[in-house]
């Protein structure tokens, strides 16, 4: 019996290796390449014909006439997509204050007039390290900086902030995001377009 | 709680609970080998399977031959993950050029994904090759699953059936589970997943310039962005619906390509108590009383309601300690606010919390936000979840044959406290069905707290602890927890991936899963031999609302006195310093 059922289980998995292993993710991959190439290839953007980046995988700015994306944990630099990773900080890990102090201070730095509230997703890293929104309370508060930096009106550049927020889905579900990626190569074509910058 | 939150979450039960009757009713017909609209497609294969791997379908074995088959089958499945993960660099389909896998890490990996549990010490996108992921770790995301889903067709019959022996063949009942109900929803599943977003293929890593270059941490500039890629969607569907949760990547559900939209968010959390939930109408169709499932049911609802308020209300609060920095945390039209830390911005709040009720509940285990950074109540509620024995849905078959072995024990206590012999679906409960039971509800805490002790008072224990004070505490807490629960979820702070950690985390989910699955289907056995006893007066009936509150007063009990204190040393603690 034990040997009988022996060589069922070697068999058994043998098989159930090519259906669920081999025909199930190859069946899967040669649909998905042909009803959505550009999603199952990770939704890469394309300038010019060239690509610039991926529309789902956030990327790092520190430049001040950026839009900044959230703060990133993955090492050994942020928004390495090689490698996601979180904080893992608990709530009262002197190490998550001292990341947020330091957050705090660089936006401060960047636009010292700023006496908007901070939103919290902007000084506290996601969960990816590779999160490519931040809220619109977020990009809110970073309007008057880069729309200063660049020398855009400050309606201007919310139009372009509302071009890159997706809202709920059915009005429902998840929440209103902005794309960070896709506002700031925005931004940069909106500044050669005028002649800005 | 926002408006908004109560109306996805709201959402999500009313979704859930409109398609537990027409799968668990297609379930049922699976298991009872009848007729389905697949057979013309799925029938040929199914006749091919039989006759290549020899098995008997006709056949009906007792509970002992079964045992050994379910054992025999993964431990050889084990043993080829173990032997994939250690030759991976000599095969092909590695165009990242990922080499061996360390000896202790490829065996906690092997238990793993064997036991359903899907604990991932490693990086995916970092360790293992394209064919590891595929061969290895998404075969064994299906036969794991349907492992689950055949004991439980056997155990069930056992509960349903009076005077046999046999309880069927795990053989048919293991590949009707994988192609009936897990191959067409997986196909189905994936190809939304990439509808969506989530890639599928099985290209090198894809290289782009960076628009503003970051500096590394030795001060050099990095250029181009490496994004991992991968055949994803296809392993993302099953990881789901099998309730095994082992991620593609690193920080699973969180990357946004394994949930790259509130869409996709939705449904991937659907997915993770999709079959467990079903299952219960399942049972009631085969001991011939669906009211029987329907108040098992309502008790895991209850419950999983209960810790979903919580967990919601905890996230949304805000941390005083970046209050006090001038950090707005309040939710409004233009933010989720609340305690973002190691969250997603489209995910927020709400779906965080739901998703981390939900996934500790079932014994998924998959993320989309860090657990470790949660608040202290509000990381508590995943420990909870996974502390009541995961049999809150729990995971694709386990969780419902773990809940069965509580209505045994309550209708044991009911009975002794009236004073009559207890009895469940027309079988006496006698001693030997107690002895199993006790010893399925003992061994778990007993493993959790064990490994958990050990690992506090030795060094090597010590060193993988991430955060300081009583959080670190509820890191080793919880990553026992997951482990002997079969859960696979992490605080995932704690540095895990050492041979400690990797050897005594292998047994807890050894322990775990088949200390409860061999009693268990012992007991199945015991039962199906007894006689039937008619219903009389004094026989308690076991689908009514007094039944099912009796039935969550007793997990609940059981839960709190293994496990009370030892969550007052962890996020209690942490809870009372946070407020003060």
């Amino acid at each position: 019996m034990f040997f009988k059922h022996l060589v069922t289980s070697i068999l058994a998995l043998l098989l159930f290796t090519v259906i669920t292993g081999l025909l199930y993710p190859f069946l899967v991959t040669a649909i998905a390449q042909i009803a959505f190439p550009g999603k199952a290839n990770g939704s890469m953007l394309k300038r010019g014909g060239k690509t610039v980046g991926s529309e789902l995988i956030g990327q790092p700015f520190s430049d001040p006439k950026y839009f900044w994306a959230r703060p990133s944990a993955t090492s050994p630099f942020p928004y390495n997509a090689a490698s996601s990773g979180g904080s893992n900080y608990g709530p009262l890990n002197p190490a998550l204050l001292d990341e947020v102090q330091g957050r705090i201070t660089e936006l401060k730095k960047a636009d010292s007039l700023n006496a908007l509230p901070i939103p919290v997703d902007l000084v506290t890293s996601s969960s990816s390290g590779l999160d490519p929104d931040i809220s619109i309370a977020a990009a809110a508060y970073q309007v008057p900086r880069v729309a200063r930096l660049r020398g855009l009106s400050e309606d201007r550049v919310r139009a372009l902030v509302e071009g890159a927020t997706g809202g709920r889905t059915l009005g429902i579900l998840g929440e209103p995001h902005v794309n960070v990626l896709n506002l700031n190569l925005a931004l940069d074509e909106s500044s050669t377009k005028t002649g800005g910058n | 709680m926002t408006p908004n939150a109560l109306l996805q979450i709201s959402l999500y039960l009313v979704v859930l609970l409109l398609l537990v009757k027409p799968l668990g009713a297609f379930m049922a017909r699976v298991f009872q080998r009848e007729k389905t609209f697949l057979d013309p497609v799925l029938g040929p294969m199914e006749r091919m399977i039989y006759r290549v791997a020899r098995i008997d379908a006709g056949r009906e074995m007792d509970w002992k031959e079964n045992a050994i088959a379910m054992l025999l089958f993964n431990g050889i499945g084990l043993l080829f993950v173990y032997v994939l993960q250690r030759a991976q660099q000599l095969l092909p389909l590695n165009p990242e050029g990922m080499g061996a896998v360390s000896p202790d890490s490829a065996l906690n990996t092997a238990v793993s994904f064997a036991t359903n549990t899907n604990w991932q010490g490693y990086g995916g996108e970092t360790t293992m090759s394209y064919l590891t992921q595929m061969l290895a770790l998404t075969v064994q995301n299906f036969v794991s699953a349907a492992t689950g889903l055949a004991l439980l067709a056997l155990i069930i019959r056992g509960f349903a059936r009076h005077s046999v022996r046999t309880l069927g063949n795990f053989w048919v009942d293991m590949t009707r589970s994988t192609l009936y109900v897990l191959l067409p929803l997986s196909i189905i599943f994936a190809l939304i997943l990439v509808s969506q977003g989530v890639p599928q293929n099985v290209s090198p890593y894809e290289k782009v310039p960076f628009l503003q270059s970051p500096r590394d941490t030795s001060g050099a500039e990095v250029k181009e962005q490496v994004i991992a890629m991968g055949p994803v969607a296809s392993q993302i569907a099953i990881k789901q619906l099998g309730t095994n949760g082992g991620g593609f990547f690193n920080v699973n559900s969180a990357h946004p390509y394994e949930n790259p939209t509130p869409f996709s968010n939705f449904l991937e959390e659907l997915a993770i108590l999709l079959i467990a939930a079903a299952l219960c109408y399942t049972y009631g169709r085969m001991v011939g009383d669906t009211r029987q499932g329907w108040a098992l049911l309502t008790a895991m609802t209850l419950i999983l309601v209960g810790m979903l308020v919580v967990c919601v209300w905890a996230e949304s609060g805000s941390n005083a300690s970046l209050a006090r920095l001038g950090v707005d945390q309040m939710a409004g039209p233009g933010q989720a606010g609340g305690n973002m830390e190691g969250k997603e911005v489209r995910f927020g709040i709400a779906n965080s919390a739901l998703w981390a009720t939900v996934t500790t509940s079932a014994s998924n285990g998959s993320v989309n936000a860090m657990h470790d950074s949660f608040t202290p109540l509000g990381g508590m509620i995943p420990l909870i979840a996974m502390h009541l024995g995961e049999v809150v849905f729990g995971g694709v078959g386990s969780g419902l044959y773990g809940m069965l072995v509580f209505v045994i024990v309550g209708v044991f206590v009911a009975g002794l406290l009236v004073g009559r012999t207890p009895e469940y679906l027309g079988h006496k409960v006698e001693s030997f069905e107690m002895k199993m039971a006790s010893l399925l509800i003992l061994i778990m805490p007993l493993a959790v707290l064990a490994f958990t002790a050990l690992a506090v008072v030795m060094p090597d224990g010590r060193a993988g602890i991430a955060n300081p004070g009583a959080h670190g505490f509820s890191e080793i807490l919880y990553t026992f927890t997951s482990q002997a629960n079969n859960n696979g979820s992490a605080f995932a702070g704690v540095s895990a991936n050492t041979p400690f950690y990797n050897i005594t985390g292998a047994l807890a989910m050894l322990i775990g899963r088949y200390w409860l699955a061999v009693p268990t289907l012992a007991l199945a056995g015991s039962l199906a031999r007894k006689k039937l006893v008619p219903p009389s007066d004094g026989t308690l009936p076991t689908h009514t609302p007094l039944f099912i509150f009796w039935l969550i007063a007793v997990i609940l009990i059981v839960g709190a006195l293994n496990f009370l204190p030892a969550l007052a040393l962890g996020p209690v603690v942490e809870y009372f310093m946070m407020i003060h």
